[in-house]
């Protein structure tokens, strides 16, 4: 049974109907790449799966229990699926170590020595462990976005949703954390990421999905999909990002 | 105790209504005229003077307004002037007003892009120029919701001059009630009667606010 | 005209009764009057409450009215309100009482306000962020809004403050013994008016200060997170 299971998705911005059917199963420990032109749904998809969009029509599952609609609490949710954003969103007021428990805290009621074991491990395994004091203004956006991946595993989601987590970055600073998400797919985390780096992409996901227009346009491996597009579409997207 | 009717306490409240709208519409009006001027004078005055006008805004905003009222009362006898309430009211109002709005005011000028003066200035503006044709324009608009919002401020501290003896509303509200006592009644009439007043105010205040950012000029 | 304030040094204890009267009324209502603003602010936040779909829910407009009545009508037109108003609605309450409810009263209504400015201006992102992580409306408000919230219209509430203080002077109105009523009383026995008024003004500026570089300090111990900056 796949982890991650959305059939039929629809979802409309008033007359704007943004995503017009979406089927995709995602395993355990998949990494998976969804790209295509801005506008064509990536984000609206990856939102939907953690329910920060409502969807119109469809079901998606997680590991076999329904997810969306008023089945699962946001407290439950949030245990299931991580998400890190393009914009960091950490919370400027609280230090690193108090940005990663404060989920734990609050919405597993963890203890606060249990939660600062569990920020201590999340955080060295983002190479964050010597900044666990500094506030967000003192860090350098790749050091807010490892910070960040901290935050959404100390949850223990299974599956952490990124979205274009390098696109506000400086060039010099996506490496750090391509580096950061290349280890936990190397661990085996489920991922499912929107991206704009296609080296990344090609080179660490196991599966890349092409959306244009609302829909799956082209799915497969990422070698055989960038070599040999099927799809004119795909043709001229490689073309004009790579 | 004679007997008052709800229309009798109505109608007195609404003939001492009177004097609390031309008691606003003076201190607001020597208020904007003084304001200006400290305005004017503190944006482009010399040092002395700006300190001087900051020391008078500062003193203005930093003590109660009752206070104000009272010095002005008490220190025109001192000064050998017997004062009426109508007087000392219109005097510290007036006043108390033109520190605010100078306050104020000063923002907005300060809110116009330094590039501004800098282009005028290049363009042979002097300083009496710039402002005129460049900067106050902008700064007017700027100033329009503020302003409009701290005349509510000046309506509600009419109601502090009957202190001081003046019969506008609320000295009206309290003679009535020594009168017909009914100070559920009569104190409910008289806010009534302010927020008649100030809300509307209010409600375009925040209008204009709304549209001025809304337009996205800041 | 001659100023003489020897004639007030007899009455030095009266001006201090007076002063401790002004000082803690200001510290309960700015304590009190601040928890308030900030459960009126959280009912009021509609933005937020994605189950509403933006709309107010009753609570929140009956809170918008009363911080509409209280911002559209004068202090001591509430204050006379409370003090002879409700006594013939058979809840009597005494002066202090009513003074301190006046106040409170007051300073949530405004700071209410001038918070939700502070709500509003909160990124998309903090609450998305929030949500993602399954914190609930009222634990992203406590844990993640409210802090930043306030550091962005601190200035706005340190003014708020004093000016609540500077209006306490009108609570000498109803009787109670603050530093204004200390100044009513000695002006009535020793003829000085002016004098007495100009202490008591003074006096007042002090405290306006006094209560500024307070709340600047404490705003810097709070807020410290903002002087990020470097790296």
């Amino acid at each position: 049974m796949a982890l991650v299971s959305v059939k039929d998705l629809h979802k409309s911005f008033g007359e704007l109907e943004v995503l017009k059917g979406i089927d995709l199963e995602v395993e355990t420990g998949e990494v998976v790449a969804i790209i295509g032109r801005s506008g064509s749904g990536k984000s609206t998809l990856l939102r939907c799966l953690n329910q920060l969009e409502r969807h119109d029509w469809g079901t998606i599952h997680l590991a076999g229990q329904r997810l969306d609609g008023a089945a699962m609490s946001p407290g439950e949710l949030s245990q299931n699926v991580g998400m890190v954003f393009q914009s960091f969103n950490l919370f400027p007021h609280k230090t690193v170590i108090e940005n990663v428990m404060l989920a734990p805290v609050v919405v597993k009621q963890t203890s606060k020595a249990a939660a600062r074991r569990i920020a201590e491990e999340v955080l060295d395994k983002v190479g964050m462990l010597e900044k666990v004091d500094a506030y967000p203004a003192q860090l350098s956006g790749g050091q807010q976005q490892r910070v960040a991946i901290a935050r959404a595993l100390a949850m223990n989601p299974k599956v952490l949703l990124c979205d274009e987590v390098t696109s506000a970055l400086d060039p010099e600073l996506v490496g750090e954390v391509l580096r950061v998400l290349e280890h936990l797919a190397a661990e085996g985390m489920t991922l499912i990421l929107v991206t704009h780096e296609m080296k990344f992409a090609r080179d660490v996901s196991h599966r890349v999905v092409f959306m244009h227009q609302g829909r799956i346009h082209e799915s497969g491996d990422p070698q055989t999909l960038f070599s040999q597009p099927k799809t004119p579409e795909l043709s001229q997207f490689i073309a004009s990002v790579l | 105790m004679t007997d008052f009717t709800l229309w009798d306490i109505v109608r007195n409240l609404m003939l001492a209504g009177r004097w609390t709208v031309v008691l606003s519409l003076i201190a607001f009006t020597g208020g904007a005229i003084v304001g200006l001027v400290l305005t004017l004078a503190r944006m482009g005055g010399l040092k002395p003077i700006r300190w001087l006008i900051r020391l008078y805004v500062d003193l203005f905003q930093g003590t109660p307004l009752l206070m104000q009222l009272f010095l002005a009362y008490f220190g025109a006898a001192v000064l050998g002037f017997d004062v009426s309430a109508w007087t000392a009211a219109s005097v510290a109002l007036t006043l108390f007003t033109s520190a605010f709005l100078c306050d104020i005011w000063r923002g907005c000028v300060e809110a116009v892009p330094s590039g501004q003066w800098q282009a005028s200035r290049v363009l042979g503006l002097n300083y009496l120029q710039s402002m005129r044709h460049v900067i106050l324009p902008q700064a007017l608009r700027l100033a329009v919701p503020p302003t409009v919002g701290f005349s509510v401020q000046v309506i509600k501290g009419t109601a502090l001059a009957s202190v001081i003896g003046f019969v506008e509303l609320t000295k009206a509200g309290t003679m009535l009630n020594n009168a017909a006592f009914a100070p559920f009644t009569i104190f409910a009439l008289v806010a009534l009667g302010y927020f008649i007043l100030c809300y509307p105010l209010s409600r375009y205040a925040r209008h204009l606010e709304k549209k001025l950012y809304g337009a996205g000029i800041r | 005209m001659t100023l003489d304030f020897s004639t007030l040094l007899p009455y030095t204890d009266v001006i201090l009764e007076g002063l401790v009267t002004t000082l803690w009324l200001t510290v309960v209502t700015t304590v009190v009057g601040i928890a308030l603003a900030v459960v009126v602010a959280y009912f009021r936040d509609s933005a937020s409450d994605t189950a509403r779909d933006g709309r107010p829910s009753l609570v929140g407009r009956l809170l918008g009215g009363y911080v509409e009545v209280i911002r559209n009508t004068p202090f001591i037109v509430q204050l006379f309100f409370l003090f002879f108003g409700l006594p013939a609605l058979g809840i009597s309450i005494s002066a202090p009482v009513a003074a301190l409810l006046a106040m409170i009263l007051n300073l949530g209504a405004y700071t209410a306000e001038i918070l939700r400015a502070g709500i509003d201006s909160t990124l998309k992102g903090q609450h998305e962020a929030a949500r993602a992580l399954g914190l609930s409306r009222l634990q992203s408000f406590r844990h993640v809004v409210l802090v930043p919230a306030f550091s962005r219209v601190y200035p706005s509430l340190i003014s708020q403050c004093i000016i609540v203080m500077l209006g306490s002077a009108v609570v000498s109105q109803i009787s109670v013994f603050d530093l204004t009523y200390a100044a009513n009383f000695i002006q009535s026995r020793n003829f000085r008016g002016f004098e007495v008024y100009l202490v008591a003004t003074a006096i007042y500026l002090l405290l306006a200060v006094g209560l500024r570089l307070l709340f600047e300090f404490v705003g810097r111990r709070l807020f410290a997170y903002r002087q990020g900056g470097s790296a």
